[in-house]
């Protein structure tokens, strides 16, 4: 695989190209303070990132300090309450792609972003009805530690570190290209590959030294920050004397489609499609549920009670800021659409905007409060993209040297330290693997990531960890061969589907009709898996089925599960 | 928010006797059939609503795209997206509320029981 080579590379010359990447910010702070071209610096933008950075490296500092073992490094010593947890869990979750591009599937299309929003708020009560507290109680640091409990540790750990690190690496690619992107727009002087350098840079530092206590705190405030939408939504009320029939009626009047906007149920323009709905509906619901870098958030808490109160918090913030979302994105119809100063031609299209598809929350601040809160906005942005991608690399570092290194290549005979400073290894090859494929897709069409990585997650990791954990006849045989059809079925439909086969690809119609196979992937990984362990009459089998009643008793009480650390 | 964790109580010399103390307990099994009950309950809750939802707008998404009353722009579907998003959050909050008052106290005592 292309990716893995990419990784062994960039591994080796680890130190060669972080030399490279300094002399790379030394070069753009060199060229920041010569501003002769036609945009002005935007000095709120500026500013406020540093502020941000320098509180961010403060709190890193801090963690660095209390960060000795393994347990502080992957899961912050299970110190983490579960109030703190929440606003993490939200910090993870809402990435760039669900503040800004909700805002802006709204702002495109009305009435369709709200289904979006809806679905990926709805897997959380599953979270925590069937997995969070489970997962406390029978896992260390990944979720691969809960699927293989009962299982061979080596193949179980393989297919489910496969499993993560595509979701992982897929997931980055998606986070950098729109963090450059959306960088490079705010403050032109930063081109897009010196802010995906920055970005790379801060995420290596955070996550190595910080471990899971700084990516926490970076959640946090993230999270905290986005509570700074209100004001938007506030202020897009406050225009709208506060009547949402107003505010509906306005942006239909602005919208150029008038009232298709509130009645229609698919992209403007798209033909309805019932089973495309239904497919996308299961893939935001279960595909939540098995993202590694949200299942390891859990990992954090004391316990099992930490673990449950944290998916409440989370839930209500998450739910709360989703109808923001979408206050904003019909907020941007009526103050950004029409406005020359953000449309690049009004004259041509009244929605299209300059910076890209994905400014309209970004705009709207603009409209409503200047140059500081269009600062405001754009640091808040720039800290979602560094939250999501410091958990998303912790994640998929984890998944490399807790599963693969210390669990299948040394069989647990590694030291605590070898396994930590492998992974902080695997933090800076994915930092920079990161940065290299960012520079790569720059001009690329990614549309397809958020499909692909919650389709894996929604098709692999959600249905063999259920089954792992509720259902005593799973076997070896039955994780491994459910959990690669989930993988390679999504991959494979993917592919010949229509986004990447027509669109990325150019081959034409698309062989699987479908943007989202999770319809057919899913059902699939969950009868392979069943099949494959019922007919499983070895003797491991035995053994594996026998162990049920005890992962049952830990599972359910907790009794044995990880404690945190006192400090 | 500190507050004593059952799992503090893990006791390894004692585990695999601890464990079958447990599975011989019937308050385990009441343990496990309620919280069975409760969380499977609320998932199919949850999926009814959801797929409710999403069934309606793959089917009958005429339902879904009238207006509110008469001359409001305002579609059905929007309260109905909103009121989704409020039901996962209830029904989050009735879960974590009876996990806090009746099966906290529940593991309590069998962890209790198991250690004796």
């Amino acid at each position: 695989m292309r990716t893995t080579g990419t990784l062994s590379k960039a591994l080796r010359g680890v130190g060669l190209l972080i030399a490279a990447q300094l002399t790379w910010i030394a070069a753009a702070a060199a060229q920041t303070p010569a501003p002769a071209e036609a945009t002005p610096v935007n000095w709120h933008a500026v500013v406020m990132f540093i502020i941000f950075v320098a509180i961010t490296l403060a709190i890193t500092y801090w963690a660095a300090m209390r960060t000795k073992t393994a347990t502080d490094f992957y899961a912050a010593g299970r110190g983490i309450t579960g109030l703190q947890n929440g606003f993490a869990i939200a910090g993870d979750y809402m990435s760039a792609a669900s503040f800004l591009g909700i805002a802006a599937l709204v702002y495109f299309n009305g009435f369709y972003g709200l289904i979006f929003s809806v679905g990926w708020l709805v897997g959380w009560p599953v979270i925590l009805f069937l997995i969070a507290e489970r997962l406390r109680n029978l896992g260390k640091f990944t979720y691969a530690d809960v699927a293989s409990f009962r299982l061979k540790q080596g193949p179980v750990r393989t297919m489910a570190a496969i499993g993560s690190l595509i979701v992982v690496i897929w997931y980055l690619i998606g986070q950098a290209v729109g963090a450059g992107q959306l960088l490079h727009t705010l403050v032109p002087q930063i081109s897009y590959r010196v802010s995906i350098v920055i970005i790379g840079a801060l995420i290596i530092i955070y996550v190595t030294f910080g471990g899971m206590k700084a990516t926490t705190w970076v959640q946090i405030i993230k999270a905290l920050l986005l509570g700074g939408a209100t004001l938007m939504a506030i202020g897009v009320m406050a225009h709208e004397g506060f009547s949402f029939n107003k505010l509906f009626s306005d942006a239909v009047a602005a919208h150029p489609k008038h009232i298709e906007i509130m009645q229609s149920v698919v992209p403007i323009g798209a033909k309805a499609n019932p089973i495309e709905s239904v497919s996308l509906g299961l893939t935001l619901m279960f595909g939540t549920a098995g993202l590694p870098h949200i299942l390891m958030r859990f990992f954090t808490v004391a316990d099992a009670k930490a673990a449950r109160k944290s998916v409440l918090y989370g839930t209500c913030f998450i739910g709360y800021f989703y109808i923001l979302t979408f206050i904003i994105g019909f907020g941007a119809i009526v103050l950004v659409a029409n406005h020359p100063a953000y449309v690049v031609d009004v004259t041509k299209d009244v929605l299209n905007l300059k910076g890209g598809s994905s400014m309209p929350a970004v705009y709207l601040s603009h409209a409503l409060g200047g140059d500081f809160f269009l600062g405001f906005i754009a640091a808040v942005a720039f800290a979602t993209i560094l939250a999501v991608v410091s958990g998303l690399t912790l994640a998929g570092a984890s998944a490399l040297s807790h599963d693969i290194y210390a669990n299948v290549i040394m069989k647990g005979k590694s030291t605590e330290a070898q396994e930590v400073l492998v992974s902080k290894m695997c933090v800076v090859g994915l930092g920079i693997l990161a940065v290299i494929l960012g520079i790569m897709f720059e001009k690329q069409n990614v549309a397809y990531i958020v499909a692909l990585t919650f389709s894996i997650a929604a098709c692999a990791n959600f249905p063999i960890l259920l089954l792992a954990v509720f259902w005593r006849g799973l076997t070896t045989r039955g994780a491994v061969l459910g959990g690669y059809t989930g993988i390679l079925g999504s991959i494979i439909l993917l592919t010949i589907g229509p986004t990447v086969w027509t669109k990325v690809l150019n081959m034409g119609p698309a062989i699987f009709p479908y943007d989202f196979p999770t319809f057919v992937v899913l059902p699939a990984a969950l009868i392979v898996a069943y099949v494959a362990s019922v007919t499983d009459k070895s003797a491991s089998a035995q053994k594996e089925r026998a162990a049920f009643g005890p992962q049952m008793v830990r599972s359910e009480t907790g009794l044995g599960a990880e404690v945190a650390v006192a400090h | 928010m500190t507050e004593p964790s059952v799992s503090n109580i893990e006791n390894k010399p004692k585990n695999e006797l601890s464990v079958s103390r447990i599975e011989n307990n019937p308050k385990y099994h009441e343990l496990v059939r309620s919280r069975d009950v409760l969380a499977w309950t609320l998932t199919a809750l949850v999926l009814i609503i959801y797929f409710g939802f999403i069934l309606m707008i793959a089917y009958a998404p005429g339902l879904l795209t009238q207006p509110i009353s008469a001359g409001s722009v305002i579609p059905v579907g929007l309260p109905v997206g909103v009121g989704v998003i409020l039901a996962s959050v209830v029904l989050t909050a009735i879960y974590v509320t009876r996990a806090n008052n009746t099966f906290d106290p529940l593991i309590q005592q069998i962890i209790q029981e198991a250690s004796k």
